[in-house]
């Protein structure tokens, strides 16, 4: 029998152990997996990890890089910022939905003028629309005490609803012979979110979500409110006692949290998406919050992991195309490695045991 | 001891250790038939862990123990119970939503039907003085009720011996007299008692023999009542004690007023504060007795603006404050330590640093524009560290690593050290040893005497008599009006406390 003694203090070897051991045991568990499915193990490993980063066609890849890990990392720094202080926003893949359809939505009105201005506006809207579809489960919390997990979550299909309508609906694209789906911003120099290296995959969205690992660095590291929401996550009784008023915490977390992840969604509709349609999101909302675990909630870690994740995404779409794996497989592959890291940071907080069995 | 009576329980060499620290090391005692024996020391001497090994709640790690003659080596509680081994712990494991016959019936191997049990209640409690009705929610019982479920829980399994651990933190003196009473008793019967304590008044009154505990080993056996309560306290510290000094002090103005204050309880089942008003002087120190549970969480919460209160009714130098939070509070010099160091005045996973900024921003601008300046956090903490004598490798150290001593020294200086006008403590030496309790008490008697007032909600009477100028007692949510301490006897203040809860009709009948 395994039996679990708690450390006096988190180790943190652990801490930053347990996300390579995850990784680690995804790709054997994922091995097993592709086995089962009837493909050779290393075969896949190799498709998905190596080939993107170092493989024949990586030039192309590498770029691909940094457009998934964008916006993942974007929204995973808003989301780590309330994990932190223990407020959990499930939600963003709808803030993320709501976001693009706002910057969308000036873009779309603006057509076809041309000015400076017009991307500015975007933005603002972008981030407007996702703090607003985050303040809903805030104010609920708030108002009423609703969990802001199952609030945040079912906002998400709300979102998508109002997604598939603005697609066929107000935010069809007039000259689109009938298709659904808004006019190519890629087309709109004016609110084109363009590349700005070519093949380099860095677009304003990448540059925001450096810049958001930056200052929430600094808000949570250096500043007195990041300071209050560490501890309202680590001791809430302490934290009121050192003057944090709960109801502001919640509307900051999931306001600044929604926020991101508006902007992760207009960066994404005026750059590589280019267009409103009804499969627009593509699931970055909720693989940043496996990002914003696997990175430890920290901005670095972030980095890296939303880098990580990007790779799969990529790695999957090869193994698709090459090995003729299914598209579900690497969802099972990201899910199996959230489930590897939330067992493995056991370790963190225990030590394990050999025990014989006893009477 | 003599030949003829061999001991009923018998402990030979028993040694335990956990990671880091010999919790006991090689200790033995004997405890006769019949014997009230006193198990005494510091926290953090053994005692709990010589206990739990008596009760099979831990395995020793060497050493045997004998029980009437016979090797007894419990595996698990079970065993302790069904070798007639009973213990009342300090924290109670009760159900508050259920009744007291209900409660029993959860502790049984094999409950008998529930109108039988609360019969037997009834006869057990009438037979022992420890008035108890069977069908009472546990969460309207008082501490001392409370304590007496747990009593007769264990009496009703006719423990050859009976454990107590520090059974009178939570009672009013009249109760403790109730329970002493009781206990006598049983040793008149012939049940050993081990009776673990830190308040040696109370060992020399019951206790016919002592261990005494230090750093794991067995210090000194004695007979208590041959000893003075100084002799055995630097027996248990081993070290000379200091007196507190309370010179060089008088009252001086009105500094803050509290009227009218009513407030609901923040928990399920505690009673809500009802009109508590007082006035506070600089220079005095005002203490608040009570049972816990009487209202002293909310009272602090109330104080520290943790829970704001409708207008008028908290004034600082005449300035409405009732509706201030605990920053605009600590902007104008009310200060608060509240009881429960890890996770309310403390985070337990911050640094000593973070902890030092966690109230210190305000009055010691530990910030610029909001961003923390961390020389100069840390300077503070390091600050609090030498001036309070807090052993700890430095700042960086996290608040959980250190014992509740140093922890309580940290938390009591980080406010002494912000200067101010009024501070708030509640059991300010809970679970702290008696050198360091000595130190947070004189440091709470300096503050007064440099003109600050200073409230000190506690349990511990002793404490309360040792350094307050005036006292009231909280019982019920009701605050007694603040007399002279030097005026009152423990008599009356027991009765302020609310004498022996539950015993009302016993004591007209006297």
């Amino acid at each position: 029998m395994i039996v679990l003694i708690a450390r006096p203090a988190p180790s943190r070897l652990w801490s930053w152990a347990t996300p390579l051991l995850a990784v680690l045991a995804t790709m054997l568990a994922g091995g097993v997996l592709f086995v089962l499915l009837g493909k050779d193990p290393v075969e896949a490993i190799r498709v998905i990890f190596w080939d993107p980063l170092l493989g024949p066609n990586a030039g192309y890849f590498r770029g691909q890089l940094f457009i998934k890990a964008g916006p993942l990392i974007l929204i995973a720094a808003g989301l780590a910022v309330g994990f932190r202080a223990g407020i959990w926003n499930i939600g963003a893949e709808g803030q993320y939905i709501v976001g693009a359809i706002c910057g969308a939505a000036v873009a779309l009105a603006a057509y076809p003028a041309e000015s400076v201005l017009i991307f500015p506006a975007m933005v603002l809207a972008g981030a407007l629309g996702g703090w607003a579809w985050g303040m809903i489960p805030a104010l609920l919390k708030n108002r009423f005490g609703t969990s802001e997990i199952l609030v945040s979550l079912m906002l998400v299909y709300v979102a998508q609803n109002i997604l598939a309508w603005a697609a066929f609906g107000p935010l069809k694209n007039p000259g689109g012979f009938g298709f659904p789906g808004s006019r190519n911003l890629q087309q709109y120099p004016s609110a084109h979110n363009a590349e700005l290296i070519a093949g380099s995959g860095l677009h304003w969205g990448v540059l925001a979500g450096f810049a958001a690992l930056i200052a929430t660095y600094v808000l949570m590291n250096r500043h007195i409110a990041g300071f209050r929401i560490r501890l309202a996550g680590e001791a809430p009784r302490a934290a009121r006692f050192a003057g944090v008023v709960p109801a502001r915490l919640v509307a900051f977390c999931l306001g600044l949290s929604g926020a991101l992840a508006g902007l992760a969604g207009m960066f994404e509709v005026a750059g590589p998406s280019g267009q409103i349609t009804d499969s627009f999101n593509a699931g970055y909302g909720f693989t940043a919050i496996i990002v914003a675990f696997l990175g430890r909630l920290n901005p670095l870690g972030i980095l890296l992991a939303g880098l990580l994740m990007a790779l799969t995404y990529i790695g999957g779409d090869m193994a698709q195309l090459v090995l003729l794996l299914p598209a579900a497989a690497i969802q099972v592959f990201q899910g199996l490695l959230l489930f590897f890291l939330l067992g493995f940071d056991l370790l963190t907080n225990y030590t394990l045991r050999w025990e014989g069995a006893r009477a | 001891m003599s030949a003829t009576e061999p001991p009923l329980l018998r402990v030979e060499g028993l040694s335990k250790a956990y990671p880091g620290v010999l919790a006991n090391d090689a200790v033995s005692l004997a405890v006769a038939p019949g014997q009230v024996h006193a198990l005494l020391g510091e926290n953090g001497a053994g005692k709990s862990t010589l206990v739990k090994m008596i009760y099979g709640l831990v395995r020793p790690d060497s050493g045997s123990m004998a029980l009437r003659g016979a090797p007894y080596a419990p595996p698990d509680p079970h065993a302790a119970r069904a070798a007639g081994v009973a213990m009342v712990f300090q924290h109670f494991s009760l159900f508050e939503a259920l009744n007291v016959a209900e409660n029993v019936a959860l502790g049984m191997e094999n409950p008998p039907p529930l109108r039988q049990l609360a019969a037997r209640i009834r006869a057990v409690s009438d037979a022992y003085g420890l008035p108890l009705d069977a069908g009472r929610i546990v969460g309207d019982l008082s501490a001392g009720e409370r304590q007496r479920v747990e009593i007769i829980r264990c009496l009703l399994q006719e423990p050859r011996l009976l454990i107590m651990d520090e059974p009178t933190s939570v009672l009013t003196p009249q109760e403790v007299e109730i329970l002493f009473a009781t206990l006598r008793q049983l040793a008149a019967e012939g049940t050993a008692i081990l009776y673990i304590s830190h308040k040696l008044e109370e060992i020399r009154s019951l206790c016919d023999q002592a261990t005494i505990l230090r750093g794991g080993r067995v210090v000194a056996s004695c007979d208590p009542r041959q000893r003075s309560a100084h002799e055995l306290a630097e027996l248990m510290v081993g070290a000379e004690l200091k007196l507190t000094d309370r010179a060089g002090r008088s009252a001086g103005d009105v500094v803050m007023e509290v009227q009218g204050l009513n407030l609901p309880p923040a928990s399920a089942f505690g009673p809500s504060l009802k009109d508590i008003g007082f006035a506070l002087r600089r220079g005095e120190v005002l203490g608040i007795g009570g049972v816990a549970g009487n209202g002293q969480e909310d009272l602090l919460a109330a104080l520290s603006g943790e829970r704001p209160t409708p207008a008028g009714t908290v004034l600082l130098e005449g300035e409405d404050i009732a509706q201030l939070g605990p920053n605009a509070r600590r902007a104008r010099g009310l200060l608060a330590a509240p009881e429960e160091r890890l996770g309310h005045a403390a985070a337990p996973d911050m640094s000593l640093t973070e902890n030092a900024v966690l109230t210190g921003t305000t009055r010691r601008r530990l910030t610029r524009y909001g961003f923390i300046n961390r020389l100069a956090a840390r300077a503070f903490a390091a600050e609090i560290i030498a001036g309070f004598d807090v052993r700890t490798p430095g700042p960086q150290v996290a608040a959980r690593a250190l014992s509740g001593g140093n922890l309580q020294k940290f938390v009591i200086g980080r406010e002494v050290l912000q200067a101010p006008e009024v501070l708030v403590v509640n059991q300010p030496t809970w679970g702290v040893d008696a050198a360091a309790a000595a130190a947070i008490r004189q440091a709470l008697l300096d503050l007064a005497a440099g003109g600050a007032a200073v409230i000190v909600i506690s349990q511990d009477l002793d404490e309360l008599l040792e350094i307050s100028d005036r006292f009231a007692a909280l019982n019920e949510g009701r605050l007694s009006v603040p007399r002279e301490t030097a005026s009152l006897s423990l008599q009356e203040i027991g009765l302020s406390l609310g004498g022996a809860h539950g015993m009302k009709q016993a004591e007209a009948a006297q």
